[in-house]
């Protein structure tokens, strides 16, 4: 039996720089198979919204815009950001992006929609 | 003893010294603890119902989300119960990449209950170590899955994500530095006097009340009762590979201390076997989206214990009944036991010793009051019942009817 176990530890641990790092000016890489905000190629889309009916929490839309042309609307706010969307979609017409700085002060701006003709418009228009 | 000498004191659902609301009250005489009262029920989220609305790819998300630390535990433990009513046979590099997995949360949990032990007790520079050491399995998990916590690495049939040799190559080089670290944690253990000496003879729980209480996982194998489902019931690759299952013969939380800080040591061996024998091979097997009707109990290991799911198909997409029992439900009356005749002082490490999770236990609650008076009556009856019972308070309508009466024969 010893007291003070630790003291080495703690005694060492003075002298080594720290174990975390200084948000916001350092930003960590995120792992390979991040899965944050999700991304849409219109083009690819054939509106089978397949991912529509596998999304855990109705956070996705499929809407048909024209003929053969197709534009999504998420919900960041509803989103859990599993990506089970990106691997239903047959199409890979979806894709999860590394983006994971997501918090808004307005609601509004957490509805995300791409548009099926991304020059007439904005992606993110809020 | 009088009754007047007790003191009920409640404590919680919202208290300072609980990290998620639940209730306690505890009858004192002095300090000591003479009764105990837990009140679940706090925290209900009516996951079980709103998985019946869910098609199973969905459900599996939402099971997923019943415990934030131990979410591989019930999203595998659920999606084994799915498999067998769907008669799937799993390829084996999934299997291994879920055992792979399990055993990474298994560390991280242990590690986190570490230092949330030593919190308890006041001994922070515990915590502070720990949870920096917990930091690389944490890595180690969002390099293989993605995430830091709720995984999503099941599927039906399989896993989503394959591991490469360069993840192979990290894992093995954390999974060094963790072991290093463990052995120091098991040191810190078994020889800090203070660390001895705060945890020896509390929260005692022999062998014959763990049998009688049904413990589940360390709370249980602390006091000598060797059950653990990877062994006695085998799932995913454990049937493969070699481990032991630690007991000690403390029945204390010295002992939990100890079993876990083990438990640790034979992760590390678990997952070097995975990586060493990880066969070759697809991820996943086709599932078709209907389910046959069927029914099936899931059994899994759970860094807290035995995790059951139960799963009833009828046949569509969508289940028709999950019934999950998470272990601190199995392990909760024992606290009861343990804190009887201690004191006051020692509710928070004996409560926190059993690495309480009661978000998880309250989905499982439900009251079923039996009926007092569950006589038939039909509606006539019931009409009839309620005049007299109007007219015996003094509401009559019988000379207001006759009245009426004459009045009709008049005209």
């Amino acid at each position: 039996m010893r007291v003070g176990k630790m003291l080495h530890e703690v005694l060492r641990s003075l002298f080594q720089k720290p174990a975390t790092n200084l948000y916001p000016a350092e930003k960590l890489d995120m792992p390979k198979n991040f899965r944050g905000k999700l991304f849409f190629h219109p083009e690819k889309c054939i509106g089978c919204k397949l991912c529509m009916k596998d999304c855990p929490s109705d956070a996705i839309t499929i809407n048909k815009v024209g003929e053969k042309q197709f534009e999504a609307v998420f919900d960041l706010s509803k989103c859990l950001y599993c990506a089970q969307c990106v691997d239903s979609c047959p199409k890979k017409a979806l894709e999860a992006t590394k983006d994971v700085e997501l918090a808004q002060l307005d609601i509004k701006k957490l509805k995300v929609v791409f548009r099926a003709n991304p020059e007439s418009s904005d992606k993110n228009p809020a | 003893m009088h009754n007047s000498d007790r003191f009920k004191i409640p404590l919680g659902p919202q208290h300072p010294a609980l990290k998620e609301p639940e209730g306690f009250s505890i009858a004192l005489m002095g300090e000591k603890i003479m009764g105990l009262d837990i009140r679940l029920g706090y925290n209900h989220r009516g996951i079980e119902k709103a998985c019946e609305e869910r098609n199973y790819l969905q459900a599996l998300y939402l099971v997923e989300r019943v415990c934030g630390i131990c979410s591989h535990a019930h999203a595998t433990c659920f999606i084994q119960a799915v498999e067998e009513i769907a008669g799937v046979q799993l390829p084996r590099r999934a299997q291994y990449i879920r055992t792979l997995i399990a055993e990474l949360e298994r560390i991280h949990s242990h590690l986190l209950w570490l230092g949330v032990a030593g919190h308890e007790i006041g001994f922070d520079t515990l915590l502070m170590y720990t949870w920096r050491d917990r930091e690389i399995v944490m890595d180690l998990l969002a390099l293989v899955t993605g995430n830091r916590v709720n995984y999503g690495m099941n599927t039906i049939g399989g896993v989503r994500r394959d591991i490469s040799p360069e993840d192979i190559a990290e894992i093995l080089k954390g999974v060094d530095i963790l072991e290093e670290r463990t052995k120091y944690y098991i040191e810190v253990a078994t020889q800090e006097t203070s660390i001895i000496q705060r945890l020896s003879g509390v929260g005692v729980l022999t062998k014959e009340e763990v049998l009688r209480l049904d413990a589940v996982g360390p709370t249980g194998r602390a006091s000598g009762v060797s059950r653990d489902v990877r062994r006695d019931d085998p799932y995913a690759a454990y049937g493969e590979i070699k481990f032991n299952v630690i007991t000690d013969d403390h029945c204390d939380v010295y002992g939990r201390t100890v079993v876990r800080v083990k438990e640790l040591m034979e992760s590390y061996s678990i997952i070097r076997q995975c990586l060493k024998n990880l066969p070759e091979g697809p991820l996943t097997v086709k599932v078709p989206r209907k389910i046959p009707a069927g029914e099936a109990i899931s059994r899994y290991e759970a860094p807290r214990g035995e995790d059951v799911h139960y799963v009833k198909s009828n046949g569509g997409e969508k289940p028709e009944r999950v019934k999950i029992r998470a272990p601190t439900l199995a392990n909760i009356q024992a606290v009861k036991q343990m804190l009887k005749d201690r004191y006051l002082a020692d509710m928070p490490i004996v409560v926190a010793a059993i690495d309480p999770c009661f978000s998880c236990t309250d989905r499982v609650i439900s009251i079923a009051e039996p009926k007092k008076d569950n006589r038939v009556i039909s509606w006539e009856t019931l009409r009839n019942y309620g005049i007299d019972w109007y007219t015996a308070h003094g509401i009559d309508f019988t000379e207001l009817n006759n009245k009426f009466r004459k009045k009709l024969e008049r005209v």
